[in-house]
């Protein structure tokens, strides 16, 4: 299985606001960046695939491509993630689920209503992904670097 | 039962005697069912020159009938348990033998020692264990050690505990030290009673004043003795619940490694819902046991003994008459024991039950559902419960007798104890003093009895769990270690059947089988289901062995080889394939943990997983498996055959890969397949022919025997049992077309691709 990694590649946003890869000549539209690895490796591995989610492109190593493109990819991947990663948790509605947490995330405090024991996993080693009620993912990225009274909180859940 | 059960001595004394001089014993094997096969004691005995039929009649044995070696063929079939053992020459039954399967094996030797005696064999008297292969006397089937092995475990199972105190000895005698230290603490009070009344109280009452110091230095002492008690009591639970804790841990330990080493066969027959209860509730029992029970128990004991060397010196005989009880109590204990262990066993049993519904139906629940029989499942579960219930109502109504009874002795004791005391006391031949240090001793004393009665169920608990884990570390996988493995070299992939044959409880699966595969050849396996398939797979995969003949990888038996070596070199690709609680990238890494990222992205590239990967929303990282991510069956396969393809292996094995899936799926998979096969020896199961289009040879196989071998082509010209299939499925495919079912179904699919 030969792995896609075309001569020239340029990653660009069209007049409508999607994503196109121009590679090799060919421009493909809507096409949408996602990362292998997004909690064990973020900033390994990252993937172009078009509309039908063929891959059109593969970046091994996202750190090594030169500002620009990496500046276009990230772009590209900020506009479809979304897995806020919780720095703190600040306070608990109840030690039984579901229960509303009040968090504090990179990108500010929030709630968030955990359905169930079963809404948190680990991924990896000490990652937790809390699923809260909505659909939405949240990261903690690394259990024992967070504060004790976040700890206290999650170790009434673990 | 009137007739007595001969054992092969026996059998072999009676058709020796019937010997002529110059003829020798070969073999014997005992039979158990006559001509119509009700029981009936018998043998069949060969001789150097003759065959011979002996029975039981009349308390007697007789010779019924004997045949000259020279006419006939001797055979063995078995069906349904019995085993048919035939005497023909040419086409004509002569005399046929009929014996239950557990005797099979001295008949296997009977006609082992017929064929070599055929052959001409020199060394027409020996005969082998069958375990072990160490040479016994004619007739007998297991050595010594091999049938002592076969032996039940001894009931005294919770000694064999030790094996597992034993790294913690040390930290046991301390814990036992702490014991008799804070015992002796606890006797310390009541001592004091005696001086208290004698030289305190009653001077008192008569009229002298209190001896001020004196009362300040017994309260003292009191306090003290209450202090040291209480601070050695608690470094002695403290260490030995910790010891008893590691004890535990490390029982279920090794109860779930050992668990992890026996065949797969053996989880074939045991219950998910069984094991589980056993590793985690019988060691938690156990544990439990060791570090409250026992340790109450051992307290209490080192209490009364130690109670009645005081008392023995306070007075001897008031100490004899406090002490009359508990022969008693012994006794009535000892009465109800043995009504209460198995009315435990059956309780414990009877809870797998309830958890079996569980484990049943949960895992099943789809099942459960489509068929709308929730409310069944709902009776069964009721059903178990309540049989729980009755047992446990039978067992507690002796259990409840059992404690009031201890308190109602108690009491009287010390009605004994107080009369006895009073009279004594009348007559001057004790002080008041000493009556009062009696009855402080005696009150503790059975209050000791009545909870020491409570050892006898938790005793008995702890043992009928102890059994249940030993019965689980006592059972050798029936695919042992080799004792002195062979080191593997590097395997080229060829592969050996030879000759082989295997039973599955009564049942023979496969036939006297012989293959030979060549290093990097494709081997496609077809038949009904029920012909003996997986079953072939499962052999070559050593997750059983073979009854007869061998299984040869580059020409080494592969019971030679490390179970963990050999099995590391072979890829295996099922039906179902299981997916771990864990991320992909994990799943796919399963057999080589420490593989790199990069390795990972090119198994699932190669297993044509790498696109559908890449578009769940944490890629690699997204958690698959129970409680995870669901995945298509097409997709879980893929995951499945990229870990195959991780870890390289010489051998692959893929058991009906591509049957769970659509036609545009294993249109995927099979490319997946055939990156995956390049240059592997491969044996590929498929219950749909075309798939097998890329085999080199293909093994028909019809109720476990191989009956045809050859190419697609040539099997198709041979118009046998090959081509029944194939044509039978063509027709299938087209009724499909023609009752339009297919408009969207699978083979559409396949159309429009």
């Amino acid at each position: 299985m030969n792995v896609p990694i075309p001569f020239h590649w340029a990653l660009m946003r069209d007049a409508a606001g999607h994503w196109c890869l121009e590679a090799d000549g060919m421009v493909h539209a809507r096409v949408t960046v996602a990362r292998a690895f997004p909690i064990s490796a973020p900033d390994d591995a990252v993937s172009v695939l078009d509309a039908d989610g063929h891959e059109l492109l593969w970046i091994d190593d996202l750190a090594a491509l030169d500002e620009a493109r990496r500046e276009r990819i990230e772009a590209a991947l900020a506009s479809r993630e979304f897995t806020p990663v919780i720095e703190a948790i600040l306070a608990i509605s109840s030690i039984s689920t579901p229960s509303r947490w009040t968090v504090r995330t990179d990108r500010g405090n929030t709630e968030l209503l955990l359905p169930g024991e079963e809404a948190l996993q680990r991924v990896g080693g000490s990652s937790l992904l809390v699923a809260d009620a909505a659909g939405v993912q949240y990261l903690i990225r690394d259990i024992p670097a967070l504060d004790r009274a976040s700890r206290k909180f999650l170790e009434r859940f673990l | 039962m009137s007739q007595p059960i001969l054992d092969v001595d026996a059998w072999s004394r009676a058709a020796t005697a019937h010997l002529s001089s110059d003829e020798a014993l070969l073999a014997i094997a005992e039979t158990d069912l006559d001509a119509a096969r009700r029981f009936q004691p018998g043998a069949v005995a060969l001789s150097t020159s003759r065959i011979l039929s002996l029975q039981w009649l009349d308390r007697r044995v007789h010779v019924v009938g004997e045949w000259p070696l020279r006419d006939g063929e001797l055979s063995l079939i078995d069906h349904a348990g019995v085993v048919s053992l035939d005497w023909r020459s040419g086409e004509t039954l002569l005399a046929r033998w009929e014996l239950r399967l557990g005797l099979q094996p001295a008949a296997q030797s009977l006609v082992d020692a017929w064929h070599r005696w055929r052959e001409g064999d020199e060394a027409l008297s020996a005969a082998n264990c069958r375990a072990c292969g160490v040479e016994v006397p004619v007739g007998v089937v297991l050595c010594e050690t091999c049938a002592e092995d076969e032996q039940p475990p001894s009931t005294l199972t919770l000694l064999r505990l030790w094996r597992f105190a034993r790294p913690y000895r040390s930290r046991l005698l301390l814990g036992f030290v702490l014991t008799m230290l804070a015992t002796s603490a606890t006797l310390v009070p009541p001592y004091l009673t005696k001086p208290l009344m004698d030289k305190l109280l009653i001077p008192y009452q008569n009229g002298q004043d209190l001896d001020k110091q004196l009362v300040s230095l017994y309260m003292f002492g009191l306090l003290a003795a209450a202090l040291v008690g209480w601070g050695l009591g608690w470094a002695r639970t403290y260490v030995l619940a910790r010891v008893s804790e590691r004890i535990g841990a490390d029982l279920r330990t090794a109860t779930f490694e050992h668990l992890l080493n026996q065949s797969v066969s053996y989880f074939g027959s045991k219950r998910t819902g069984d094991l589980m209860a056993r590793i985690g509730a019988e060691t938690e029992r156990i544990n439990l046991f060791l570090s409250l029970h026992l340790l109450d128990f051992a307290t209490d004991v080192l209490m009364i003994g130690m109670t009645a060397a005081v008392l023995f010196s306070i007075n001897p005989w008031l100490a004899l008459v406090t002490l009359l009880p508990l022969p008693v109590i012994g006794y009535l204990i000892h009465v109800v024991r043995d009504r209460l262990r198995r009315g435990f066993e059956r309780a414990d049993r009877i809870w797998s039950e309830v958890t079996n519904v569980l484990a049943d139906t949960i895992p099943g629940i789809r099942v459960v559902k489509a068929f709308a029989q929730e409310g069944r499942e709902a009776g069964r579960f009721h059903a178990a419960n309540r049989h729980n219930l009755e047992i446990n109502d039978r067992v507690n109504k002796v259990w409840s007798m059992f404690a009031p009874s201890v308190t109602l002795l108690t009491e009287i004791g010390l009605l004994v104890v107080w009369t006895f005391g009073i009279w004594q006391v009348s007559n001057d031949e004790i002080t008041v003093g000493t009556l009062a240090a009696f009855i402080a001793y005696i009150g503790r004393f059975y209050t000791r009895l009545d909870s020491m009665s409570r050892i006898v169920s938790h005793t008995q608990k702890a043992a009928a769990g102890a059994k249940r884990i030993f019965d689980i570390l006592d059972h050798q996988s029936n695919v042992p270690e080799p004792a002195q493995p062979r080191p593997l070299p590097p395997v080229q992939g060829r592969i050996q059947l030879d000759d082989v044959s295997f039973r599955y409880g009564n049942r023979q699966v496969i036939r006297r089988l012989s293959l030979d595969i060549r290093p990097g050849e494709m081997i496609g396996v077809v038949g009904h289901s029920g012909s003996g398939k997986s079953t072939l797979v499962n052999l070559v995969c050593r997750f059983h062995d073979p009854s007869e003949g061998a299984v040869r990888v580059d020409g080494i038996d592969v019971r030679e080889l490390a179970v963990a070596d050999y099995r590391r070199n072979i890829g295996l690709v099922l039906q179902e394939p299981f997916l771990f609680f864990g991320t992909i990238a994990e799943n796919i890494a399963y057999g080589r943990p420490d593989a790199g990222r990069a390795e990972v992205v090119a198994a699932a590239r190669a297993a044509n997983a790498h696109e559908f990967i890449m578009r769940l929303p944490h890629g690699y990282d997204s958690l698959v498996g129970e409680r995870g991510q669901s995945l298509s069956g097409g997709e879980r396969q893929r995951i499945s055959i990229a870990r195959a393809l991780l870890i390289d292996p010489r051998i692959l094995i893929l058991d009906e890969a591509t049957s769970s899936v659509d036609s545009t799926t294993e249109k995927a998979i099979q490319a997946a397949l055939d990156n995956l096969v390049r240059g592997r020896t491969t044996i590929a199961i498929a219950h749909r022919l075309s798939t097998l289009r890329k085999a080199d040879r293909l093994v028909v196989l019809d109720r476990g025997e191989m009956v045809e071998t050859g190419t697609h082509d040539e099997l198709m010209a041979r118009r046998g049992a090959y081509y029944a299939l194939h044509q039978a499925q063509a027709r299938q495919a087209e009724a499909l077309l023609e009752d339009g079912v297919v408009g969207t179904g699978a083979v559409a699919d396949g159309g429009v691709a």
